[in-house]
């Protein structure tokens, strides 16, 4: 193992972190949702995927990441929204498979529409010129644009804690998750919360989709692929559990990170590797309540 | 204040109420009574409006709630107790007192009805920041009545409250409902301790196989061994 520092350790290390900054982003909006709604968003990918190409088209208009970091949310979550009022609401009570085919049919139309739009090449996307370069973080230099995206994250984990901790709305989706009935019985109109827990997953899947974008371009299938691994880290984090997604999004990018320091050519396995293990240890996930799918 | 009348309703294609009519009057205890599976949650729950699918009519205070959901017929002023308590798992018991108020009226005063509770339930005080579902079944089962209370609704619903409760915190609760009466808070009750039940009730309905077989003041069916016999003996 020679040539393989701590330094270069510690290194990839946090590029995991990064990686996995960008996986816990999406998988907190796939696990609200489905803690909340029971719905498996297959569409979840599509959003992340039109986040990005949003972002692309209002930088291309004359607008700035900055604004884009504000801009996207806002115009996916409210395209989520539409998408919850229109065409998941009336499949409610109707079991899960139902809401899962929609979403899984909604995805494809999504990536075609954007195939039309934007043609089927993908396109490369500037890291803003601030956040170019790398910095010094005691162990070597590290890519100042994953530093902040792994900032970014952490701001998005502390705003949704609040939200869910400290405010009347965050107490009823808490509840809301463990027993609707009791909810309602109390006076509240479940379907808006709902509703507004889909709009925010949504917002967070496109507001991650924009962060990915300079590192990895954006292409109209980049959604299927992160898809694939979000739902390992929500089974290994266990379905529907936030404080699950949050560690299994860390755990996997790390491992990511580390299999293709040390095998490269192993390192997309590796995720379902770990989730092999981690079903045979511990089948509900990490934070995970047996039985929430039947 | 409340009339149900005609009512029926379904499980799937069980046909678990039929023809239930019944009426309770403003500032009084009415009492469900008899066996387990007449249909006394089943009409509780139908008034609450989480019955699939019902037919008849059910008024609140001169409106027709059978066609309105839940979250409406609590902001007419109905309140529910189920039988399960349904204490909610992962929050503690300020946050479950929080919860009755979220979609209140008098949500602003939040701290002060807290406190206001706090009084009435002094076991709930001691224990406000504690997980809900560590307390004891009847603990909980105080929670259950205080969240519903906390928001003043003016009819409140109760199923079972005393099933599975200590002889000691079942006498401290039908105190409660005492006092709650006095205070103008009317109570729809459904209990399977035909005695004590009776002992605070103005009047009670029988329940048999869904239908309303019979129905009496308090005291006359206190009284009445043959119909206690018949339709709530075990």
């Amino acid at each position: 193992m020679a040539g393989l520092s701590f330094d270069l350790i510690a290194l990839q290390l946090f590029a995991g972190l990064a990686l996995g900054a960008i996986y816990v982003l999406f998988a907190i909006g796939l696990s609200l949702i489905f803690g909340m709604l029971t719905v498996v968003n297959f569409a979840h990918g599509a959003f992340y995927m039109v986040g990005a190409y949003v972002g692309l088209y209002l930088i291309s208009i004359g607008g700035n990441f900055w604004i884009c970091l504000v801009a996207v949310p806002i115009a996916i979550g409210l395209f989520g929204l539409a998408v919850e009022r229109v065409l998941i609401r009336p499949l409610y009570g109707r079991g899960i498979d139902y809401p899962l085919l929609l979403t899984f049919g909604l995805s494809y139309v999504m990536v075609e529409c954007v195939r039309i739009a934007f043609g089927k090449t993908g396109y490369p996307f500037d890291t803003p010129e601030i956040l170019q370069g790398a910095v010094d973080i005691g162990v070597g230099y590290f890519p100042l644009y994953r530093l902040f995206v792994i900032g970014a994250t952490a701001v998005v984990l502390l705003a949704l804690w609040l939200f869910l901790e400290k405010t009347s709305f965050g107490l009823i989706i808490r509840a809301g998750a463990r027993d609707p009935q009791i909810v309602r019985v109390l006076g509240v109109d479940v379907s808006k919360v709902w509703l507004i827990v889909f709009g925010i997953g949504t917002a967070i899947a496109g507001f991650a989709g924009l962060l990915a974008a300079p590192l990895q371009g954006v292409i109209p299938e980049m959604g299927g692929t992160i898809l694939a691994e979000a739902f390992v880290v929500t089974v290994v984090g266990g379905m529907g559990s936030i404080g699950g997604a949050v560690l299994a999004g860390l755990l996997v990018g790390v491992v990511v990170s580390m299999t293709s320091l040390f095998a490269p050519e192993m390192a997309k396995v590796s995720i379902f590797a770990l989730m092999a293990v981690v079903l045979i240890v511990r089948p509900q996930g990490f934070f995970g309540r047996a039985g929430l799918m039947s | 204040m409340l009339q149900v009348s005609k009512l029926d309703a379904w499980y799937g294609a069980s046909h678990a109420l039929q023809d239930i009519s019944l009426d309770v009057t403003r500032g009084e205890i009415v009492c469900l009574i008899g066996r387990n599976g007449a249909g006394k949650t089943t009409t509780l729950k139908s008034i609450m409006g989480l019955m699939g699918r019902t037919r008849g009519s059910v008024t609140f205070k001169g409106e027709e709630l059978l066609r309105q959901p839940a979250h409406v017929r609590f902001a007419l002023g109905l309140a529910y107790v189920p039988e399960e308590r349904r204490i909610v798992q992962g929050l503690t018991v300020r946050e479950n007192l929080r919860l009755g108020l979220v979609a209140s009226k008098e949500k602003k005063r939040e701290a002060e009805l807290i406190a206001e509770i706090a009084a009435i339930f002094p076991r709930l005080a001691e224990r406000m920041d504690q997980e809900a579902v560590t307390m004891s079944g009847g603990e909980q089962q105080m929670l259950a009545i205080a969240r519903a209370m906390i928001a003043k609704p003016d009819l409140i619903m109760l199923d079972e409250p005393s099933e599975g409760i200590m002889p000691v915190l079942v006498d401290e609760m039908f105190e409660l409902f005492r006092s709650m009466k006095a205070q103008g808070t009317t109570v729809l009750l459904v209990e399977q301790n035909v005695e004590l039940a009776l002992g605070i009730a103005d009047r009670a309905y029988v329940l048999d196989q869904g239908a309303v077989v019979h129905q009496a003041s308090a005291q006359a069916l206190l009284a009445d061994d043959e119909i206690k016999e018949r339709y709530c003996s075990v």
